[in-house]
């Protein structure tokens, strides 16, 4: 962030503040508006004049949108590297999210209600809020369910066993089952391990040219489709988190058709990197037009190619599937953008790309990637706030409103404004993304959560 | 071959600190490695001294076991004066939890003026050129690419049949999996080759539309008429779910025999990059008949590699 940045706390005292003549985007009233924003001891508001005293932004060129809600955020609390919760939740204020669901992947992982209160715990200190996702199976080893009761009573908005799928069907059906009448989803990382083996990245033209493993897309749909089967027998919700492929996006969308209880999202890297990253290529999906996939690219560059930074699980897609997922994003088929954010350190993403720990932070790059794609015509930018904020908010019970009254949860960015991701500038405990130093538009001027200012960068 | 470049017109030709593959590698710079070595060839076999490598350490970084191309890699430094590093990093230096930068930088702090790399992960090499300021040689980088093979291939292969344009190639075997077939998919078709590939699908597996390279139907579409075959080496552990059913399966629908060859011209000869697996991928019989240039293919390692080690040093 730049130097003049600064971050707040969810204890912080309530804010007073006045945004002019700002684009005020409501993705829950369709929306649209320019006004002023008005934000009076953390509460929005319509007739109030702010205090004398109060914060006055001039907001002509900015956008102001619900607080952003990351549906898949690594914090790695209890015991990993690379990040921690100041770290992380500084990195999503500093991204625009008021919201962050931390993953149970940890170590020991998050499969105890005692351990989800202790991450929770903290909660009021940090620069976002931090929900919890519980493991789905003890130890996520795939063998019995963990206490779902318990586990929601602690605070678990979803369970899952991300960093792999559970392996048995008949426990996915049980844990369907169990938590239909709980109202939770069972968030999956849709991978059958058989067909991805020790796949390095996604199958296809670039991995032969780059004698690296292949992931077949099979990988992914084969438990998509056996989860939608569950889901529907069972009554239970299902919800896949970072579909990579077109034809897992076809099977949910033919799943939403027939009334099955699926949800699903997609993270900022599967939209607009592909496989060719891997080879060296820095051109978005969209960007790359008349790019075939035939044929392998052209010789490889060595300050580029094999970047540890872009080994990712699931795999950067193909072209062809990076661009069903935007239109699946488009049209609804996809519910959600999420993260991923996946910090790693230095040691483990500059290594053989074979040995990379497979991970992109995403926070702090989310929303620039996703005005990107809103710049090349392919989404609305309501849509993709909606997308980055209301849905993925309601998946979690979590309620956006840009109305008169409620506190203030929100994000005002400026769409034009240009930065760079580098050292100087993320907040995040790690640097493990192929944009490090890449020229991305949109920057986040000031974010609101519960009333209180937990980021601002202003002039 | 085209135009004879001269030594001098080799060295002018190459702008490269490093040998990565042969895919960033032109027209121009192949010739001019190729003529190098031809000329060095010439020089090793009348016992002139050469030592324009004498200020020179070269680095043999071996992750991975190896004995032709370390032992040609050694014998081509010493032949150009080098002094040589055998670094027997090999199994060890995983354990002992080192990283490949790390590693790398500590010779070159030591004095070591050019590393040459095998590793058993694709890519190996790049992450070394671009963490390093030593020329990198890539001595084989996983299933990727092994750039000084096919130079020799294509050395070997000039030998015996001359000009390489409109002559067709037949490679056969594990294509998938093999970092010598990568880079001779890139290079023989530079060269003017017509290269076709066979075996089993898995094997094939995601090389259509690789330029100038054909996808055979069987194994006797790639044969026919070809002007010389090039067979792979099986890994033994592709055999139990890794492609194909038994190896026994392998040898007898694509295994290399005398009979089958009859389909090629009448002279066409056979290379292997080895080591050979006799009664699976080729037959001992045709292995040592006088068609197999297997030796000859060993034997041109050395002046290759001499010309490599000269080129990325700036040394000729």
């Amino acid at each position: 962030m730049p130097a003049a940045a600064t971050f707040g706390r969810l204890s912080d005292p309530r804010a007073s503040l006045i945004v002019s003549d700002v684009r005020i985007i409501d993705p829950v009233r369709g929306t649209d508006r320019r006004g002023d924003l008005v934000v009076v001891d953390g509460r929005l508001s319509r007739e109030e004049r702010p205090p004398d005293a109060a914060l006055r932004i001039d907001g002509r060129s900015l956008v102001a949108a619900p607080g952003l809600c990351d549906l898949h955020t690594h914090l790695r609390e209890p015991g990993g590297r690379g990040e921690a919760l100041g770290s992380g939740t500084r990195a999503a204020a500093h991204g625009g999210f008021t919201t962050v669901c931390a993953m149970p992947n940890t170590d020991p992982a998050l499969d105890e209600a005692l351990r989800l209160r202790g991450l929770l715990a903290h909660s009021g200190d940090l620069a976002a809020r931090v929900r919890a996702i519980a493991a789905a199976s003890v130890g996520r080893r795939g063998e019995r369910l963990t206490d779902y009761r318990a586990l929601a009573a602690a605070g678990a908005v979803g369970f899952s066993d991300d960093g792999s799928a559970l392996a048995s069907a008949s426990l996915v059906r049980a844990a369907l089952a169990y938590l239909a009448p709980l109202g939770l989803p069972l968030i999956e990382h849709a991978e059958d391990p058989s067909l991805a083996g020790a796949s390095q990245m996604r199958a296809g033209p670039v991995a032969t040219r780059l004698g690296l493993a292949g992931w077949p897309p099979s990988a992914e749909l084969t438990i998509v489709e056996r989860d939608i089967a569950l889901a529907s027998e069972t009554g239970g919700w299902v919800h896949f988190t970072h579909l990579s492929t077109a034809s897992a996006v076809a099977a949910v969308r033919r799943a939403k058709q027939l009334g099955t209880r699926v949800t699903c999202d997609v993270t900022p890297h599967h939209l607009a990197l592909t496989d060719r990253w891997v080879a060296g290529d820095r051109r978005f999906a969209w960007e790359a037009e008349g790019v075939t996939a035939d044929g392998p690219p052209e010789s490889l560059d060595p300050q580029l190619a094999y970047d540890g930074s872009c080994r990712v699980n699931p795999p950067l897609p193909s072209r062809d599937d990076a661009l069903a997922l935007i239109e699946a994003l488009a049209d609804g088929t996809i519910d959600a953008i999420a993260t991923d954010h996946a910090p790693h350190p230095p040691e483990r993403t500059l290594v053989e790309f074979e040995a990379a720990a497979p991970g992109i932070i995403g926070l702090e790059t989310a929303l620039s990637v996703g005005l990107a794609l809103v710049e090349s015509g392919r989404l609305s930018l309501g849509r993709l706030l909606e997308a980055l904020s209301v849905t993925p908010a309601a998946t979690i019970g979590e309620h956006r409103s840009m109305q008169p009254g409620d506190l203030a949860d929100l994000v005002v960015f400026d769409p034009t404004a240009h930065w760079r991701p580098t050292d100087a500038t993320l907040a995040s405990g790690s640097r493990n993304t192929p944009l490090l130093g890449r020229e991305l538009r949109g920057l986040v001027r000031l974010t609101l959560a519960e009333g209180r200012i937990t980021y601002a960068d202003l002039p | 071959m085209i135009g004879s470049p001269t030594t001098a017109d080799a060295v002018a030709a190459w702008p490269h600190r490093y040998l990565l593959d042969v895919d960033h590698l032109s027209r121009a710079e192949i010739e001019g490695c190729l003529a190098l070595a031809v000329e060095m060839r010439a020089r090793r076999e009348a016992r002139e001294r050469m030592d324009v490598l004498r200020d020179e350490i070269v680095g043999l970084a071996f992750y991975e076991p190896s004995t032709r191309t370390r032992v040609s890699f050694e014998l081509a430094a010493r032949a150009l004066g080098a002094t040589t590093v055998d670094l027997s990093v090999a199994g060890s230096s995983a354990g002992k939890g080192e990283s490949l930068i790390d590693t790398l930088r500590t010779l070159e702090r030591t004095g070591v003026t050019t590393i040459v790399l095998r590793h058993a992960a694709s890519g190996a090499p790049y992450l070394a050129a671009r963490s390093t300021g030593a020329p990198i040689v890539n001595a084989g980088d996983g299933t990727h690419a092994h750039p000084t093979q096919a130079l020799l291939d294509a050395l070997t292969l000039r030998d015996a049949l001359g000009e390489l344009h409109g002559r067709k190639v037949a490679i056969v075997g594990d294509v998938a999996h093999s970092r010598v077939a990568r880079s001779n998919l890139h290079l023989l078709p530079r060269l003017g080759a017509s290269v076709w590939i066979a075996g089993p699908p898995a094997f094939l597996a995601g090389f259509q539309g690789w330029p100038g390279v054909r996808v055979a139907a069987d194994l006797d579409e790639a044969l026919l008429d070809a002007d010389a075959v090039m067979t792979l080496r099986i890994q033994l552990e592709r055999a139990a779910g890794g492609g194909i059913p038994s190896l026994a399966e392998y040898a007898a629908g694509w295994g290399l025999t005398t009979e089958r060859l009859a389909k090629a011209r009448p002279t066409a000869p056979v290379l292997h990059p080895g080591p050979t697996n006799e009664g699976v991928e080729i037959s001992a019989e045709l292995a040592a008949s006088e068609r197999s240039l297997i030796g000859r293919q060993v034997m041109n390692g050395v002046p290759v590699r001499m010309a490599v080690l000269a080129l990325v040093s700036g040394a000729v």
